[in-house]
């Protein structure tokens, strides 16, 4: 846990000691903001609990972009600067490295979610809501920001460089996204299949309107953990291939 | 017992070999070069000792430690320096070799006393507060070296330490690796022949990722110069024509010294003719000052064995 910790922090010092990090969380603030003012919010009568939903489902998808964002350069970028080197020749298992990568952009994520706090206080003021449906709104997007960053770190594992790894992380989180779609149009038992593997549609709805199934929980983290598992299968991998 | 045993190593990218049935054993302390043209497999070799790259076949042994079972063990024992130094050009030097310090178990009690001990080795005080991203090519090659020492490690694995230095960043890494002879056990990789006779007790050259040779520079030139050569340094007239009845014997090279009159002539010999060219040259009223059997130098045996090892 403490090598994990390590690179972890590592990593969020890095997000902070560049642009990056802050030009990531402006970006999300501002386009949050918009979302929360032209849908969210928008211009008829709405009751205090469908603008709260409002604003987690915009929220999502921010959460998932930048989760793409955060997670494209995990690995891909240490690869392209030679410094995967460093943690190769270190007395670390790849699920340390990891995992590490991963707590980074996760805690990462979640500042990010954090300064948007301010948009469920306004409600909160202006309106009626519960404390439990806003702590299931940021648990939703914290686990689909998860899910999102552990897609695009397998793709960053298997990837050469940074834009491969964005472009392989999008496609990843786009078929996972679609796929409740796709369950539309297919027959059993890939109808019921494609509709739970979809990460959004059915498992992020309930949260959304202040709902925590535990279904939903072990969804979002069997899925977390599983793109996690194969992100440390494919580095010991290139450690037998090279 | 040797500190490292490599037997039969072998590493295949899909059908092409890039290390070829590889054998050899190093001692403890002992600072060993790795020389092979670009592409001959040194790099392959070393990532395998270093215990990140599995091989297709055979075995390394560090420190008792197989790479393939005992990984972990194993990078506890080594420091590593690739190529291309393992930089994270957002950080600044203190605080990357404090990253790197925990990473490789130092503990946290030793960690300062540890920086303070490679910032003055490989001399980076005036630069430790400054980022890596601004260091130069140097300055980059030592924190590298800094980062594979920190945490005192028996083994140390350089992949072309002098890659891009300048004459005189050469001359400070050739010093900084001959300081950690005794002291730890050196592996380094390296295409020019000069940096390798100047810092290693023993050589072992690779060609196509077989080992074509290794032992000491001398034994080298002993075992592999081709042919039996000689070289006479003699004043007077040179009898030429009859030095070149001799049968065997051609003349590969003839210099002048103009302050003594004298001239060194170079021999090429199918077998020791120095019976016969001392004759010759005596019997001709020549004054012959020395005479004395030669050796290819280290560059001359290196490519012996790589055209050897293209013609096999």
């Amino acid at each position: 846990m403490n090598k994990t910790w390590q690179i972890a922090s590592r990593e969020l010092t890095s997000y902070f000691s560049t642009w990056m990090g802050y030009i990531i969380v402006a970006a999300a603030l501002i386009i949050d903001g918009l979302l929360f003012n032209a849908f969210a919010v928008g211009n008829g009568a709405k009751l205090s609990a469908d603008v709260l939903e409002g604003f987690f489902y915009f929220s999502s998808g921010m959460s998932m972009v930048a989760g793409i964002l955060l997670a494209m350069r995990l690995v891909a970028e240490e690869k392209q600067n030679g410094t995967i080197v460093l943690l190769y020749s270190s007395p670390l298992s790849e699920r340390q490295i990891i995992y590490g990568k991963f707590l980074s952009a996760f805690l990462f994520s979640m500042v990010m979610h954090g300064v948007s706090i301010y948009m469920p206080a306004l409600i909160m003021v202006h309106g009626k809501i519960s404390v439990g449906h806003v702590l299931a709104g940021y648990t939703s997007l914290a686990l689909l920001g998860g899910l999102t960053i552990s897609m695009t770190l397998f793709a960053s594992t298997l990837a050469s460089n940074q834009l491969v790894a964005a472009v392989g992380g999008s496609f990843i989180v786009m078929i996972f996204l679609t796929l409740w779609m796709v369950a539309k149009i297919v027959d059993q038992p890939f109808k019921d299949l494609f509709s739970w593997l979809a990460i959004h549609h059915d498992h992020f709805t309930p949260f959304g309107s202040g709902i925590v199934n535990l279904k939903d929980l072990v969804f979002y983290i069997g899925m977390i953990v599983f793109f996690l598992e194969s992100s440390t299968m494919a580095l010991i991998g290139r450690r037998c291939q090279g | 017992m040797s500190l490292i045993e490599v037997e039969g190593l072998s590493k295949f990218y899909g059908s092409q070999a890039a290390v070829q049935n590889v054998s050899f054993k190093i001692n403890e302390g002992e600072i060993i070069g790795l020389l092979g043209l670009n592409g001959a497999g040194k790099s392959t070799i070393l990532k395998i000792l270093g215990s990140f790259l599995l091989p297709s076949a055979g075995s390394a042994v560090m420190g008792g430690f197989s790479v393939e079972s005992d990984a972990q063990k194993v990078r506890e024992l080594i420091g590593y320096l690739p190529d291309r130094p393992p930089l994270y050009d957002d950080m600044r030097v203190v605080a990357y070799l404090r990253y790197v310090a925990k990473l490789k178990n130092v503990p946290s009690e030793l960690v300062d006393t540890r920086l303070a001990d490679v910032l003055d080795k490989t001399n980076l005080n005036e630069v430790a507060w400054s980022p890596l991203g601004e260091l130069s090519h140097g300055f980059r090659q030592r924190v590298g070296i800094a980062q594979a020492l920190v945490h005192n490690p028996p083994i140390i694995i350089l992949d072309e330490p002098i890659n891009g230095l300048d004459p005189v960043q050469i001359v400070e890494m050739r010093d900084l690796i001959l300081s950690l002879r005794g002291k730890h056990t050196v592996i380094l990789s390296s295409h020019i022949l000069s940096e390798i006779t100047k810092t290693c007790d023993r050589i072992l050259i690779i060609d196509k990722g077989c080992l074509v040779a290794e032992g000491q520079q001398a034994d080298l030139q002993k075992t592999h110069t081709r042919g039996f050569k000689v070289v006479v340094e003699v004043q007077g007239p040179v009898p030429r024509q009859d030095l070149l009845r001799i049968e065997g014997l051609t003349i590969s090279e003839e210099t002048p010294n103009l302050d003594t009159g004298s001239v060194v002539i170079k021999f090429d010999c199918q077998s020791d003719l120095r019976p016969h060219i001392a004759q010759v040259l005596i019997n001709c009223g020549a004054r012959l000052l020395e005479m004395r059997r030669d050796r290819d130098g280290l560059e001359e045996v290196f490519m012996n064995l790589v055209k050897s090892s293209q013609l096999n």
